[in-house]
């Protein structure tokens, strides 16, 4: 009997419109949620004092202490590019773009979205559950009934250090990127240091720049949102936290992406 | 003066709070019993406006703050001070840091003026020499009592205490009631405790209410309480394993 009305329950539409509902309304709930946080992100760094010295401290905690991490992330980018490029580019006779595809493509796209990536990995999931264990152990209430907005204590400080250390770390990606398609470059194909530098840099143009940096900033709103929000709606103990923890990496990953994908299309037009 | 009138609250369908009325007069510590998920802390955090009810209000000296704006909220809610149950002390702050965190926020004092008010806090509830130390390196009991350091840091009027006993040893749960009379006889303040532990309750309260399904089912001095006829409450004092409490959750069980 039992094994029947498992059965049913496994076949049923109902059940399964049910559960297709329920995701929906999670999604939303998630989509909703971020948003209301990002808006009130927005209007307390507009109306309230900003903490600096906590916002120093998450400058080390997302920028300074993410250095080796993206160092060794864009070192070996670079060094893939070069090769792959390289070995495409020699069936044309066409080696010395090397140089130009290597620093277009880091600065325009692989700068931001590989630095973002990496710090979505290490920081969002490290906001996440720093803030999810202070929901569950009831330090966010305690926030509260010390008169504190937890808003503005504990995502204000994120939210600036993520914005201007995307930024950082992003020229850093894009600096040590080129230098590992040097080395491979100079060292592996016999192109010249001069003629390596001199087209990597003349192949650039201030948009290809200044649209990888405004990627770069958007990413790090993306990221500290997102994981103050999963931190902010952990439950359920330590079980909670793991989970408000993938989440964070997770949906920040997605809307890297897509949003990656938004601004290349804005960028390709305008 | 708190009057709290006819609070419910819902969380998703579970209906937490079915109707709370209460009223705590000026001075008296009220303890608020009941068993462990029947909304003792949810109520609480009512009374703090960490929560917001679905119907009902909770005024304070005739003063509602869920109709505040959030400024005006968190100047009137200087006035109450909260022992949370796990003392939720922040990790990355030191004792001191801790206990003087709303003084450090709110107001242009010196630091050497909150060192100062911080550590007389902490030696009125019996600790000294740990300011300077993290919440980890303290021990459950040295937690409650730099929680209610911080609680009344800022001279409230009312404090709440979510479980003062809970995970203490006899000893400890003793000098932690001991300092919540001591707090009432200095401090003339009301007092909200919520608990579970009836040689808690006894010691410290006024008047002893219960929470039962989301509704107080009964209010009264300890005596009062003691001697209530109400079965319910009966079962819950004595601590009896067989009863209409349990009979009832019983029943629901296997009508599941």
């Amino acid at each position: 009997m039992t094994n029947w009305n498992d059965l049913r329950r496994t076949v049923s539409v109902r059940v399964w419109l049910q559960k297709f509902g329920a995701g929906c309304l999670d999604i939303f709930q998630g989509a909703g949620g971020i948003a209301f946080l990002f808006k009130d992100t927005c209007v307390l760094l507009a109306s309230k004092k900003i903490r600096w010295k906590a916002t120093l401290d998450q400058m080390n905690k997302i920028g300074v202490q993410s250095l080796p991490l993206v160092f060794l992330t864009a070192f070996f980018t670079g060094m893939v590019l070069a090769l792959q490029s390289a070995y495409q580019l020699r069936l044309f006779s066409a080696e010395k773009f090397t140089a130009d595809l290597i620093s277009v493509s880091l600065c325009r796209e692989l700068g931001p979205v590989l630095t973002s990536m990496v710090v979505a990995g290490r920081v969002g999931a490290s906001i996440a559950a720093e803030l999810g264990t202070m929901k569950v152990t009831e330090q966010i209430d305690a926030l509260k009934s010390l008169a504190m907005n937890p808003v503005q204590y504990l995502v204000i400080p994120r939210f600036i250090a993520a914005l201007f250390m995307l930024l950082v770390l992003t020229i850093y990606a894009d600096v040590i990127g080129m230098f590992g398609g040097y080395l491979i470059s100079v060292f592996k194909l016999g192109m010249s240091s001069h003629m390596y530098i001199k087209r990597g840099i003349d192949a650039l143009v201030v948009k290809d720049v200044v649209t990888g940096l405004i990627k770069a900033f958007f990413f790090g709103g993306i990221i500290s949102v997102v994981g103050c929000y999963f931190g902010f709606t952990a439950r359920d103990g330590a079980e909670g936290v793991g989970r408000a923890t993938t989440l964070a990496v997770v949906v920040s990953l997605i809307m890297v992406i897509a949003s990656d994908a938004l601004f290349s299309a804005i960028f390709y037009f305008f | 003066m708190i009057q709290i009138q006819g609070i419910h609250k819902w969380f998703g369908t579970h209906h937490v709070l079915k109707g709370v009325d209460l009223t705590i007069m000026e001075g008296e510590t009220i303890v608020i019993i009941g068993r462990s998920g029947c909304g003792k802390s949810v109520l609480l955090k009512h009374i703090m406006a960490i929560l917001e009810p679905d119907e009902g209000d909770i005024r304070i000296d005739g003063r509602s703050m869920f109709s505040m704006k959030q400024e005006e909220q968190d100047q009137f809610r200087l006035k109450l001070g909260m022992l949370f149950q796990g003392a939720a002390l922040f990790d990355s702050l030191t004792v001191l840091e801790n206990v003087g965190f709303s003084l450090l926020e709110h107001t242009k004092l010196s630091e050497e003026t909150v060192t100062q008010r911080v550590l007389e806090k902490l030696r009125m509830v019996g600790l000294a020499g740990v300011e300077n130390l993290m919440p980890a390196s303290l021990s459950g009991g040295m937690k409650k009592r730099v929680g209610l350091a911080r609680a009344i840091c800022n001279e409230p009027k009312i404090i709440l205490y979510d479980e003062p006993t809970t995970g203490l040893d006899p000893i400890n749960a003793d000098v932690i009631n001991e300092l919540i009379l001591r707090m009432q006889k200095q401090l003339k303040v009301v007092s909200i405790v919520v608990t579970h532990d009836m040689t808690s309750a006894y010691k410290v309260a006024d008047r002893i209410a219960m929470l039962y399904e989301g509704r107080i089912i009964g209010i009264g001095t300890p005596d009062e309480i003691r001697n209530s006829p109400d079965p319910i409450i009966q079962q819950f004092i004595t601590g009896s394993a067989r009863g209409p409490i349990t009979d009832k959750q019983q029943k629901e069980t296997e009508s599941l």
